[in-house]
């Protein structure tokens, strides 16, 4: 009797984890053309805060590894870590955390790289195929995790900045002078 | 007091003695009944059933790259898919049938050959089975799914790392090992302990048949070979998971330590499937040529040399990464090296052959055969030891043709000939002997037809792994002589096994004995009762049944109301003591659910496994739960508070 | 462009058999040996198992005679010494293969998902060359390639030239070249390196020196200009496209450094690491959706309208 209890919850449970398995491990690699939503929204919002959608458009690469891992790629090679690092910020800011200026919905992710935005962010529009600008939304949004965690890379592979690699030693910040050059 | 006697037995007494134990012995009924079972027959036969279908959906795989590969730039199938179905086809091959079907028929075989009542630890062999049950489900499962593995079976490191292998494809190939090597190392252990602990008395060490020392070196070898696939695979598994960078060369991992680990476990790998072809043949061809094989002591150190040294050449897989001359050379000495003690085999067999009288039964068929394709594929290796010759044929069409030669040649062929030689004893059935024929040369025609233009179209610089081709390669014509030659294997393989399906239940009675062999197990009926022997012989000689059947003697004074066993010593096999073995019971099962649900939980998160053994702990306490005295004694009161072994 | 279509498959050398390189007709030297020895070991078991089957032997004799001990122990013992024998042969031969020789010329390999990178080192960086997919060199010189990888394993593998080396990252290696004589010798990936692992092949053009030495030259320019309105019109849609974005073309703004380097392209006979062969047709198609001829590739489909399209393909059709 136990067995057979435990046979019903294993299919319950193998049921509910290929419905999920679909989407994240789909590889379509000529896909029909991704939808657009950059035609609808205004060049620059500038409306910091929370930010209204004006459409709704998915991402059709949610939730889905490969196309995390191909944003992955064309993050670096598109030179995105050039201003936002792996995700930590620099001259452009962190992709870490999920509350952006221009809102963290797929379709504006989409518009803030297709579109570009003031202070620094380059419009990529024409430059990036819209399906790569999809797939660069699905990493973008993984590194703050709103992505499934299971479609995303268990690690980042480039090289990891160490405190014993850095030139200086580390010393705690001294009262009343100024930080070291 | 056990020990052994002559004093022949009535026919009444006999009767007796298979009521009691038949009572003692018998599975338990009822509906779920499947569950509980433990005994080494009806496991052994689950698991030679499903180690074929899993050997059948391989097979598909394999004839969908062969029509894929036909003519090319083919459509038939998309790269992507073509890269699972490459991947799982040596997956299937290696982990879910190679070792598995290998270690099936000793499960069923051994203790029959053994003159015992069972096998060792009986409940860990059913978790064994069920895990090996699992893992085939799960990997088909992923298949239908399209997240089937893709980074073939070696899953190199760092195409199977985070960063290229998204998804969950290669989780699955690491649980998928971790899946079949614990069930491959848990039955290797049983025959171990079966083979040193468990002999019919007088079948010293120089006494075993070559078919069980095949298998002790083989069970040997799994023993010190697959660890170090599960600790490669769990590596990956952090890598992948954890985020540990094991393998990430930007982070001062290394890549090569995967080949190393990976090899280390693979090479040997092939020697654990087809060393147990080699001690079929053994059995075949002394019954066949009705003579016992020539040179016993050759045989045995030629095993036993084979084993030793197939653990120093694992890095003739890696010549063209690069290595130090010397490590080449010595590599390269030891690869052919190995060669002599498999050569020295084959000239024993064809002494064999020469002092005695062969009969072109089927099974001998098998083995003639092998003979033919076996030593193709050990030239071949001569040649790809080399490493001027390997960095020209490595992971070319000629190693895939090498492997199979190797492969099909040294374990299947042995493999089908002998299921038609034990068939009769599992099912108490005959095979259709004509029929047998007809697949034997269909198998072999097809065989060759398929593989050995592949020497070719590796020497045309046809790398493997490829999943179309250009037609001005020049590739085209053999590679449709080798897809029709598929067809042709193919259909080998149906009539094969449609001739075993069909006389499982239609077949010719066969009768205790129906080859005239020379070992224990066609001394007690086909199919033999559950507890083997009415009463367990004792040995004097290598060919026990060839020595004046009639008057062994025998074991007395085991109990038959218990499952009692003799234990004998390892070397001269004298009784030891008597050992009761545990009942039937559905923990392992349960045990092997929950180890399932562990592992597949471990493709999402590390803290599955945190989880499944606590888990696993409880239903382990209740596996091992001693059985009440109370409970025990209904069925003998006197019995003395026993160890029971699982 | 059509002289490569016309000569692409006359001119195909891809064999073990075929050597037109030092270490390859050394290496094919010893495959011989090996063939011919362990063939006749091969006819010898098969005729003493053919034999052995005929002989009908005496049924259950107990003694065995002694000629049979004698025989066993003489083929072992054969065994051994031809073993031996072709246990030097491999060694000694793969000695003379890996002889380290000078290196008057140097080039760099970069093994990409999936096309290979070729770069002429020189100290001076104004004269070194880019290409992919295709290496020139000249005949005679032997010639050390650099192999590195930048994502997974691959494997360098000419076989008329030389035997195969892998490509690790984190292991860079060597390999050394010496051609014998002009031709074109054809290669592809040989560790499995993903899903376009069978479309991941070069060419190894091994011209005469003076031949080699105008090659050079030529390949030194940077990107020939634009002349006819056409031209001059792809030039623009190239570098207000995606493309630069991962291309260059010397002598332009493109600038991109993950895909091949397109200043010569249409000199190459292929595309696509060997997908396709480099035609107006097929490099149309190639721009409009990669993804076609080699699914899984990198190259996104690009999205233009069939005038920007045709200029674009004029433009690259003319870097000669």
């Amino acid at each position: 009797m136990i067995a057979a209890r435990h046979l019903r919850t294993l299919c319950v449970w193998s049921f509910a984890i290929l419905l999920v398995c679909c989407a994240r491990e789909k590889r379509n690699y000529s896909p029909p053309k991704p939808p657009a939503p950059g035609k609808g929204l205004k060049l620059v919002s500038l409306a910091p805060g929370s930010s209204a959608p004006t459409a709704e458009v998915a991402n059709p690469y949610e939730g889905n590894a490969l196309a995390i891992s191909e944003g992955k790629r064309l993050f670096s090679a598109y030179n995105c870590v050039g201003c936002h690092a792996n995700g930590g910020g620099g001259m452009g800011p962190p992709l870490m955390d999920s509350q952006w200026i221009y809102g963290s919905d797929p379709q504006n992710i989409f518009a803030t790289i297709v579109e570009g935005r003031p202070n620094g962010m380059p419009s990529f529009g024409g430059r990036i195929p819209d399906q790569q600008v999809w797939q660069l939304v699905a990493y973008v949004r993984s590194l703050s995790g709103n992505e499934s965690p299971f479609a995303m890379n268990g690690r980042p592979d480039q090289m990891q900045v160490h405190r014993q690699d850095q030139s200086l030693p580390h010393l705690p910040p001294q009262r009343g002078s100024a930080p070291h050059p | 007091m056990t020990g052994t006697d002559v004093m022949p037995y009535s026919s009444t007494d006999d009767a007796a003695q298979h009521e009691v134990l038949q009572k003692t012995w018998a599975p338990r009924r009822g509906l779920f009944s499947w569950f509980f079972q433990i005994d080494h027959h009806s496991i052994g036969r689950r698991f030679l059933f499903t180690a074929f279908v899993w050997f059948g959906c391989g097979g598909i795989l394999a004839a969908l790259m062969r029509v894929q590969l036909a003519k090319p730039n083919n459509t038939f199938l998309s790269a992507d898919r073509y890269n699972q179905i490459f991947t799982l086809h040596g997956i299937t091959m290696m982990f879910l049938f190679g070792v598995p079907v290998m270690e099936a028929l000793a499960v069923y075989v051994i203790p029959l050959m053994l003159g015992t009542r069972a096998l060792a630890f009986p409940r860990a062999n059913a978790y064994a089975y069920y895990l090996f049950l699992f893992a085939g489900l799960m990997v088909y499962g992923a298949l239908f799914l399209d997240m089937a593995p893709d980074t073939g079976w070696f899953s190199y490191v760092p195409l199977a790392s985070p960063a290229f292998a998204p998804g969950k494809r290669v989780d699955i190939w690491a649980e998928l090992v971790n899946f079949t090597e614990i069930s491959a190392l848990i039955v290797a252990v049983e025959i171990v302990v079966t083979i040193l602990k468990q002999r019919a008395p007088g079948m010293s060490i120089h006494r075993m048949p070559l078919y069980v020392w095949s298998m002790l070196v083989t069970a040997l070898m799994i023993i010190f070979a697959m660890p170090s696939v599960m600790v490669a695979s769990n590596f990956i598994g952090l890598d992948r998971l954890v985020g540990t960078h094991i393998f990430n060369p930007a982070e001062g991992g290394d890549v090569l330590l995967w080949q190393h680990l990976f090899w280390f476990f693979g090479h040997p790998e092939v020697y654990i499937i087809f060393i147990p072809g080699l001690g079929i043949v053994s059995s075949i061809v002394t019954v066949f040529c009705r003579r016992p094989v020539f040179g016993y002591t050759a045989m045995v150190l030629s095993l036993v040399a084979t084993a030793f040294m197939g653990f120093g050449l694992w890095v003739h897989h890696m010549f063209a990464t690069g290595l130090p001359q010397s490590g080449e050379s010595f590599f390269t000495a030891a690869s052919m090296m190995i060669a002599i003690p498999s050569g020295v085999q084959i000239f024993c067999w064809i002494a064999t052959i020469w002092l005695g009288r062969p009969s072109y039964r089927p099974p001998f068929m098998f083995v003639l055969g092998f003979f033919a394709v076996f030593v193709i594929g050990g030239l071949s290796g001569v040649m790809v030891a080399s490493v001027p010759l390997d960095i020209q044929l490595h992971d070319t069409f000629f190693v895939v043709a090498h492997l199979h030669y190797v492969l099909i040649g040294g374990a299947v062929f042995p493999l089908l000939g002998g299921i038609f030689y034990w068939f009769p004893k599992m099912t108490g059935r005959l095979m259709h002997e004509g029929l047998g024929h007809a697949s034997f040369w269909l198998v072999f025609i097809g065989f060759n037809v398929t593989f050995f233009p592949m020497h070719k179209l590796g020497l045309s610089g046809m790398p493997r792994r490829v999943y179309t081709y250009l037609p001005e390669t020049g590739w085209g014509a053999l590679n449709l002589l080798a897809t029709i030659g598929a067809g042709v294997l193919g259909l080998g393989m149906l009539l094969f096994f449609g001739n075993a399906l069909w006389n499982m239940w239609r077949g010719r009675a066969a009768g205790a004995d129906p080859w005239g062999g020379d070992t224990l197990e066609w001394a007690t009926s086909s199919p033999p009762p559950h507890y083997n022997f009415l009463r367990l012989p004792v040995v004097s000689g290598r060919e026990p049944l060839w020595h004046e059947p009639e008057r062994a003697p025998v074991v007395a004074g085991l109990a038959a109301d218990k499952r009692e066993v003799l234990i004998t010593h390892v070397f001269d096999a004298a009784p030891d003591h008597r050992y009761v073995y545990p009942s039937p019971s559905p923990w392992p099962f349960v045990a092997a659910l929950a180890t399932a649900a562990m592992l597949v939980g471990g493709l999402f998160t590390p803290w599955s496994f945190a989880i499944g053994l606590t888990v696993l702990a409880i239903f382990l306490t209740a596996w091992f739960w001693p059985s009440s005295p109370a409970k025990e004694g209904e069925e003998s009161a006197d019995s003395p508070k026993s160890g029971e072994a699982s | 462009m059509l002289m490569n279509v016309l000569t692409y498959a006359a001119l195909v050398h891809e064999s073990v058999l075929d050597p037109a390189g030092t270490h390859a007709r050394t290496i094919a030297g010893l495959w011989s040996v090996f063939l011919w020895v362990t063939a006749a070991i091969y006819v010898l078991v098969m005729v003493a198992l053919v034999i052995a089957l005929m002989r009908r032997g005496k049924h259950d004799a107990a003694e065995t005679p002694r000629g049979t001990y004698a025989a066993v122990w003489v083929a072992g013992a054969a065994s051994v010494m031809v073993l031996f024998a072709l246990l030097t042969a491999s060694i000694l031969t793969g000695r003379a293969v890996a002889e380290e020789r000078s290196e008057p010329l140097r080039i760099t390999l970069t093994g990409r998902q999936w096309w290979w990178q070729i770069d002429y080192e020189d100290a001076d960086p104004s004269r070194r060359i880019t290409s992919a997919n295709e290496i020139t060199v000249p005949v005679g010189v032997p010639v050390t390639i650099h192999l590195h990888s930048s994502d997974v394993i691959h494997s360098f593998w000419v076989p008329s030239l030389n035997g195969k080396r892998d490509l690790i990252p984190g292991h860079d290696g060597t390999i050394t070249i010496l051609a014998e004589r002009a031709g074109l010798f054809r290669g592809q990936c040989a560790e499995f390196c993903g899903v376009q692992h069978a479309k991941m092949a070069l060419w190894v053009n091994a011209v005469e020196p003076a031949i080699y030495a105008r090659w050079v030259e030529g390949s030194r320019k940077t990107a020939r200009t634009p002349s006819t309105p056409s031209e001059i019109a792809g030039l623009q849609v190239f570098l207000r496209s995606p493309c630069p974005l991962c291309h260059t073309i010397q002598g332009t703004d493109a600038s991109g450094s993950t895909a091949p380097d397109l200043t010569h392209l249409a000199s190459r006979r292929s595309l696509g690491a060997d997908s396709l062969p480099n035609t107006r047709a097929a490099l149309t198609g190639w721009i409009r959706d990669a993804q076609q001829a080699k699914p899984g590739c990198q190259m996104p489909a690009i999205d233009l309208r069939s005038e920007e399209l045709n200029a674009l393909v004029d433009y690259l059709g003319s870097l000669q």
